[in-house]
């Protein structure tokens, strides 16, 4: 795991049924390239998140692909439809096999 | 060393999965303009971190590139059925001044498309 991922989300704690609501995410990462050379001329491997998804229930707001292009700590910024009160979950996929998982609540009203 | 493994899986995963290129999105189709709009500054000051939002209604996929890095593949935002709309905002590394250019599937099977050339005064892709 990289050192100190740490994801961030903001999403509204209540929304009326079916309002579209603004969502923005960050994670704190350093989105090594593999681009790059360290002091020796040596290329520094490349460690990315390539994959962020915003699930609600069994349904999906938005699934998104990474290349190394994208800049260090990845943020996003989309919007979603709360279909009723429950639990926005997001997930992080990290090129060395890790999952960052966050989720948020939202109430109806 | 006992990493490398997982590393090598991932890695494999990853790249199943990348952006790719414009020419692998399109598949030999002609994309229109009007229906896709890409913001990002007329001038980048630093290249690191280039904030670049996209607004295609009626997109299924955006994809994101840019031709005059490395790789040109940026990101690929594919839009699910809570979507609220076909919209998405992040931050993206230019190695120079180039052309960003962005590519919306329609829920039709139609391709748009919508192209900003960006100034860049320092360059994000180290090297």
């Amino acid at each position: 795991m990289a050192d100190g991922v740490k994801p961030r989300v903001k999403v509204p704690s209540s929304a009326s049924e079916g309002e579209v609501i603004t969502i923005k995410t960050l994670i704190s990462h350093p989105m090594e390239s593999g681009q790059r050379k360290d002091g020796d001329g040596n290329p520094i491997p490349r460690s990315i998140i390539w994959r962020f998804t915003c699930d609600f229930g069994d349904q999906n707001v938005i699934d998104v692909v990474l290349a190394p292009a994208i800049s260090t700590n990845p943020y996003f910024e989309f919007e979603a439809t709360v279909p009723a009160a429950g639990e926005f979950k997001f997930t992080w996929y990290d090129d060395d096999g890790s999952v960052y998982e966050e989720s948020k609540k939202i109430a109806i009203g | 060393a006992a990493l490398l493994p997982v590393s090598a899986f991932a890695q494999a995963a990853a790249d199943a999965e990348m952006v790719g290129s414009a020419e692998e999105f399109l598949a030999g189709a002609t994309a229109a303009e009007g229906d896709l709009s890409l913001t990002a500054p007329e001038i980048a000051e630093n290249g690191n971190t280039v904030p670049v939002s996209i607004d295609a209604p009626g997109a299924v996929e955006v994809r994101v590139f840019a031709m005059g890095n490395p790789t040109p593949g940026v990101a690929a935002f594919r839009f699910g059925p809570l979507a609220g709309s076909r919209a998405a905002s992040t931050r993206i590394r230019l190695a120079g001044t180039q052309d960003v250019t962005a590519i919306a599937k329609m829920e039709d099977g139609s391709f748009q498309t919508a192209s900003k050339t960006v100034k860049v005064t320092i360059g994000g892709c180290g090297g």
